[in-house]
């Protein structure tokens, strides 16, 4: 379909011939893209705008139903508790983890490289496996409990298991490193000299960290909230896991509308709404800095 | 005397700086320390401490579900890697080469399963399959896993492509190579570490994934994340422990391989 439009746009001879190596060659990365991207997207989007079924079938008919759901309180306090355990995560990340990726950066290149590394293996295990020990960690009779009880901290128990501050350690450590990173790389290239400039025409350190590190670090942090927000506004495994069916993100909402309740168009319809907050921030995003800049791997 | 008094505070301000990092890194590792210490817990479920044992180690291939939700996720990584890193590849080059209409819009496509929450791309998947009337299983869970891998690998090796490799191509040409001859010998081994990394990247990230799979899977067969997933309610057993355990070894040992081979390549080039 994309060849299609490539050959028929009226291009000169000489310029034809080359067209075989640039259909070969980027031909099925765009196909993929619009027949497995662009297309779903869209029709998630026209889906959000039909009804439901009495038995959880799609009625093709335009309304706005799915939406007035959403804004019902018992959906939009969940829409509100994932916004606020996104943000929660974010600002975290961002507390702990910036100044962690200026510690690095500060170190010698070697080391520095060695420690980045360490962060991320943790991260090839089991992301499920490593929320389950946080789970083994905090059981009503596992070591956390035991410890506190055993030196008389607390006479019961504490109940760890499928709280909020549970999922919320969670969020955090898996998000971490997804935060460190791109952080990591800005504060990397920030000049030394600059910041010797800035001491010696007699700043002190705070100054010199909020009027020149954190404006020049500041495309690194945006996609730091990138790169943590987004994800856990839309997870689903950490309250799975960590939450026990009792704690629900928007994620939760979404894949449950799939499943037993089956309502496709309000699952479809939250879905919109990650996307309208996806854009939303990248908007924001490209306002200062290229897209190209983002630090996504 | 100053002087030292400086060098002092210094000293301590450094070890309060490794400090910090030493007890960031211990949060991130705790995990997979405590993943690994009740792989040799002695109970069937894993409540709590009951004993030292290895036998969940010798009786890891005892457990066929297990076992075979191993084999398919492997599958479907060696599968999704093997086809998102082919597309990705030659895709980076022709998006990197070549001006065409659509690549700006194509350029942008390419973002959206790297941004947008995973759920939405599955949900979306989804729904176009059952409108078709495609029976989900294998298929599905590879289109969905190539859905998220293909960028990634379009982005990582696209950061590998300069400007000299297509002096380099034209020179190969020049001297009679065609096409394929010039993309084997010339183009590939030029940008072979991107292809390696985004190898390994689509690798993990497949092999990792919960949300496609669990979405996207039939009734028949599950993943290894979306057996751990489906396990969590009642408690993951030990031998499950165990087998992630020998896999984040196995991960550990490919990655210094890996590195070992990049080196050795990097020497390579440049003598």
């Amino acid at each position: 379909m994309n060849g299609k439009n490539i050959v028929s746009d009226g291009m000169s001879a000489p310029r034809k011939k080359n067209r075989i190596p640039v259909l070969a060659m980027a031909g099925p990365v765009s196909v993929w893209m619009v027949l497995f991207v662009a297309l779903p997207m869209l029709y998630v989007i026209y889906i959000s705008f039909m009804s439901r079924g009495v038995f959880g079938d799609v009625v093709y008919e335009f309304s706005l139903e799915s939406y007035q759901t959403i804004l019902d309180p018992t959906y939009f306090k969940v829409v509100l508790k994932s916004l606020k355990a996104a943000g929660i995560t974010t600002v975290a990340c961002l507390l702990f983890g910036y100044p962690l990726a200026y510690i690095i950066a500060r170190k010698p290149k070697e080391t520095a490289a060695k420690l980045v590394t360490l962060i991320m293996i943790p991260f090839w295990t089991n992301s499920l496996m490593r929320l389950n020990s946080w789970l083994l960690l905090f059981q009503t009779s596992g070591p956390v409990n035991n410890f506190l009880t055993g030196h008389g901290l607390v006479r019961e128990p504490i109940t760890f298991v499928y709280t909020d501050g549970l999922v919320m350690l969670g969020l955090i450590t898996n998000m971490l490193p997804f935060a460190v990173l791109p952080l990591y790389s800005t504060i990397e290239k920030l000049e030394k000299s600059l910041l010797e400039a800035s001491a010696d025409l007699g700043a002190d350190a705070v100054t010199t960290f909020t009027r020149i590190t954190l404006p020049i670090t500041f495309p690194g942090i945006f996609s730091a909230i990138i790169l943590v927000f987004i994800p856990s506004l839309g997870i689903y495994t950490v309250t799975d896991m960590l939450g026990g069916g009792k704690v629900l993100y928007i994620g939760n909402i979404i894949k449950n509308q799939f499943g037993s309740i089956r309502n496709w168009p309000l699952g479809a319809a939250l879905s919109v709404l990650l996307i309208l907050v996806t854009m939303l921030l990248i908007f924001i995003y490209t306002r200062f800095a290229k897209i190209d800049d983002m630090e996504v791997v | 005397m100053k002087e030292s008094r400086i060098a002092k505070k210094k000293r301590r301000w450094n070890r309060l700086c490794n400090g910090y990092v030493f007890l960031i890194y211990a949060v991130l590792y705790l995990p997979v320390a405590v993943m690994m210490i009740f792989s040799f817990n002695d109970q069937r479920y894993n409540y709590y401490w009951n004993g030292f044992t290895t036998q969940w180690y010798a009786k890891l291939f005892s457990n066929s579900s297990l076992v075979g939700s191993l084999v398919y996720s492997l599958l479907i990584a060696v599968l999704s890697t093997l086809l998102s890193v082919f597309i990705g590849t030659i895709g980076a080059l022709g998006l990197k080469r070549y001006e065409f209409k659509m690549k700006k819009y194509i350029n942008n496509l390419l973002y959206i399963p790297i941004i947008v929450p995973e759920i939405v791309m599955a949900v979306a998947l989804l729904i176009i399959f059952m409108k078709i009337g495609v029976a989900l299983g294998l298929g599905t869970i590879l289109i969905g896993h190539c859905t998220f891998c293909i960028p990634y690998a379009v982005v990582t090796i696209k950061g590998r492509i300069s400007g000299d490799n297509e002096t380099l191509e034209e020179a190969s040409m020049d001297l009679g190579a065609d096409r394929v001859q010039t993309f084997l010998r010339v183009t590939l081994p030029n940008i072979f570490p991107g292809v390696m990394s985004a190898a390994f990247l689509a690798f993990t990230l497949s092999f990792d994934d919960v949300v496609m799979s669990n979405m996207l899977a039939g009734a028949k067969q599950s993943t290894l994340p979306v057996l751990i997933l489906s396990m969590s309610r009642t408690g993951v057993t030990p031998d499950v422990n165990a087998l992630t355990t020998i896999m984040i070894l196995v991960i550990v040992a490919a990655m210094i391989l890996n590195n070992m081979i990049l080196k050795a390549f990097h020497r390579g080039t440049k003598k």
